[in-house]
């Protein structure tokens, strides 16, 4: 009966309810969609993170990552290649040599990283080329082919087919180099990755530093499962020997803490959001009180605990906070799985974006996790703001609550 | 059989400055199924009293035993259970819950003693019975007429089967013709059940009704007069 109390005084006032209701709605509409929307959009730069350029598993020499230095690869690599295709929870790996190099067009000339891949096996591992701007990856040009990022082929003033020319060290310590031809120009979300980046075939490269076909400075490696990175891990570095095995979390730990600093950064929003609005609520329910002091009273005096009133302004406070809660809630969720399939244009500022890494067409993600954190933070926030009205009701004496008007 | 017993009752508000005896000394017995008003000019202490009574404050000085339990000895809470079980209110106001039904308003005070459901909704309607309202059971009190409400409040009194019940100024905002109604209904439920009443009033109808007029002035009962 006490809950029915409390509901039903919820509509002794309806629109001062609903004013409540609806800043509650709003407030929990924009915290959650904003949520969602920000999960969305870290997650695609995660993903693309992933699964253009670190790969979910990464061995080396140990220091390699610190010096890059030609010097610092493994041999037996494809031996070790089809070791680890064979660990249950792989998926694929491939074996790449990477260099520092300079490499020059008839325009210009800029520092970059030379990556040697097995063309087929690598795309079973990363999708660079499934990210093709112009020509294609690694066909159409039959000797030294080369594949470059859009914004570097922009610097270098390069197209299809053009022709450029890398130096650099080989393993003996003298300077090499080679000529190249553009076989396709990948354009991802991350300009930076393009701008610093190119793939050559693994043979090709080999031959210029002169190292041997069974050498390699790295092995990337897919998984079946994201979430089960970790286990295989642990799984690889028993094979990879005296090598260094590493996650995505430990190659690009920004990549990582991107999702969980926004979901803190969040967090913090939609706390002050409900700040806001506990205040709104402590008032409306203040009011609620003062204006029931003599109902209160009548309340106490024919029986009702003293901790009975105190639930009951409590109740009337949590429906009204779950109701505005709930309703901005599912609003958000509704939003957030209509834009997910349309995307959120944000290509005005594409440019900015994407030298960030960022995609500019948003999809938001719902994540169950915030939703119910969420949820949770609302009903604190309907409890807490009923705190002090409720203990105002308790205060009351009821002699003297009668006699109010 | 006397339920109540009041000895050398006192209420000073505050106590500290300049002290108001709003009761100054009351030793009064009330016998199982009284029909009592108690008659005072405002300010006299007529509610006071009635609160003391039923628990709603707690005296300065002297005793109030109900059915052998001292009231003045009881804490706070002890005397929210303690009303709750023996004490049935009738305000001049009404007081019902507006946002239940006539019904519910009955069966809420049941609740909250913890009487299984099917028990309350069966004594509730015989009680909107007992009072004449039975086809009123599920009109909220802002439907009805001050009349049928305060019928109501009466029946919400009886719903704890209360030792006693106190009505405070009960008919001052009805009619006469509803006045006449409320004051049979009460005059019958004391004669057919032995339900004891103590009304504080200024009604010269409710005293014209009652067997027992106590009168209060300055919070000294000043005269006891039983009718024959």
């Amino acid at each position: 009966m006490i809950l029915k109390i409390a509901w039903r005084n919820i509509w002794r006032n309806p629109i001062r309810s609903w004013i409540v209701i609806m800043a509650l709605t709003v407030g929990m509409y924009a915290g959650v969609f904003s949520t969602t929307f920000m999960h969305g959009w870290m997650m695609q730069r995660l993903r693309a993170g992933i699964e253009t350029e670190t790969s979910h598993i990464q061995v080396h020499l140990p220091g390699f990552k610190m010096a890059e230095d030609v010097k610092s690869y493994f041999t037996n690599s494809s031996q070790l290649v089809h070791e680890i295709e064979n660990i249950e929870g792989v998926e694929a790996a491939s074996e790449r040599v990477v260099i520092s190099a300079m490499v020059a067009s008839a325009e210009k000339a800029s520092g970059i990283k030379v990556i040697g891949v097995d063309p087929g096996k690598d795309t079973l591992v990363v999708n660079v080329n499934k990210q093709m701007f112009d020509g294609s990856w690694f066909k159409g040009v039959k000797r030294n082919p080369i594949v470059i990022g859009y914004k570097l082929a922009q610097e270098l003033k390069l197209k299809v087919r053009s022709k450029v020319i890398l130096r650099f060290q080989d393993s003996q310590g003298d300077f090499s180099g080679g000529a190249f031809r553009v076989a396709g120009i990948f354009k991802t979300l991350n300009t930076g990755f393009d701008e610093g980046n190119l793939f050559v075939q693994n043979s090709d490269l080999r031959s210029l530093i002169t190292i041997s076909n069974d050498s390699a400075h790295e092995i990337v490696i897919r998984c079946d499962d994201p979430t089960m990175v970790d286990k295989v891990v642990g799984k690889v570095t028993a094979k990879a020997q005296g090598l260094e095995v590493e996650s995505w979390m430990e190659i690009s730990p920004e990549l990582g803490y991107l999702t969980e600093t926004m979901n803190l950064y969040m967090y913090v929003f939609v706390i002050i959001i409900l700040i806001a609005l506990g205040f709104g609520i402590v008032n409306t329910m203040l009011m609620v009180v003062l204006e029931r002091v003599h109902e209160l009273g009548m309340l106490m005096a024919v029986g009702m605990r003293k901790g009975q009133v105190f639930i009951m302004i409590l109740l009337e406070t949590l429906m009204l906070s779950a109701l505005g809660g709930f309703v901005g809630i599912v609003l958000g969720i509704v939003t957030t799985q209509l834009t997910a399939k349309t995307g959120i244009d944000l290509s005005m500022w594409a440019e900015g974006l994407s030298e960030m890494g960022f995609a500019s067409i948003i999809y938001p993600e719902y994540n169950l996790q915030m939703v119910i954190g969420v949820s949770v933070l609302v009903i604190f926030t309907g409890v807490l703001a009923a705190v002090y009205p409720a203990y105002k009701a308790l205060k009351l004496n009821p002699s003297q609550a009668l006699q109010s008007i | 059989m006397a339920i109540i017993k009041i000895k050398n009752l006192e209420k000073t508000y505050n106590k500290k400055q300049i002290p108001v005896h709003a009761i100054n000394g009351i030793d009064l017995t009330f016998q199982e199924g009284e029909f009592t008003a108690l008659v005072a000019p405002s300010g006299a202490g007529k509610t006071t009293f009635l609160n003391l009574l039923g628990g709603l404050d707690a005296p300065t000085g002297g005793s109030i035993e109900i059915g052998g339990k001292r009231m003045d000895h009881l804490s706070s809470a002890e005397r929210t259970r303690f009303r709750l079980e023996h004490i049935g209110f009738v305000f001049q106001a009404y007081n019902l819950i507006p946002v239940l039904s006539a019904a519910e308003n009955i069966e809420f005070i049941m609740e909250l003693q913890g009487v299984p459901k099917k028990e309350r909704s069966a004594r509730s309607k015989e009680l909107l019975e007992a009072v004449g309202i039975a086809d009123k059971a599920n009109i909220r009190p802002g439907q009805l007429s001050g009349g049928q409400q305060q019928r109501v409040a009466v029946a919400r009194a009886l719903a704890s089967k209360p030792k006693f019940i106190l009505a405070d100024e009960p008919t001052a905002n009805l009619d006469s013709k509803s006045t006449e109604n409320l004051l049979d209904i009460m005059q019958k439920l004391n004669e057919k059940e032995n339900i004891t009443f103590i009304f504080a009033t200024h009604d010269a109808r409710v005293v014209k009704k009652a067997r027992r007029v106590i009168t209060l002035e300055d919070g000294k009962v000043i005269s006891d007069e039983v009718k024959k």
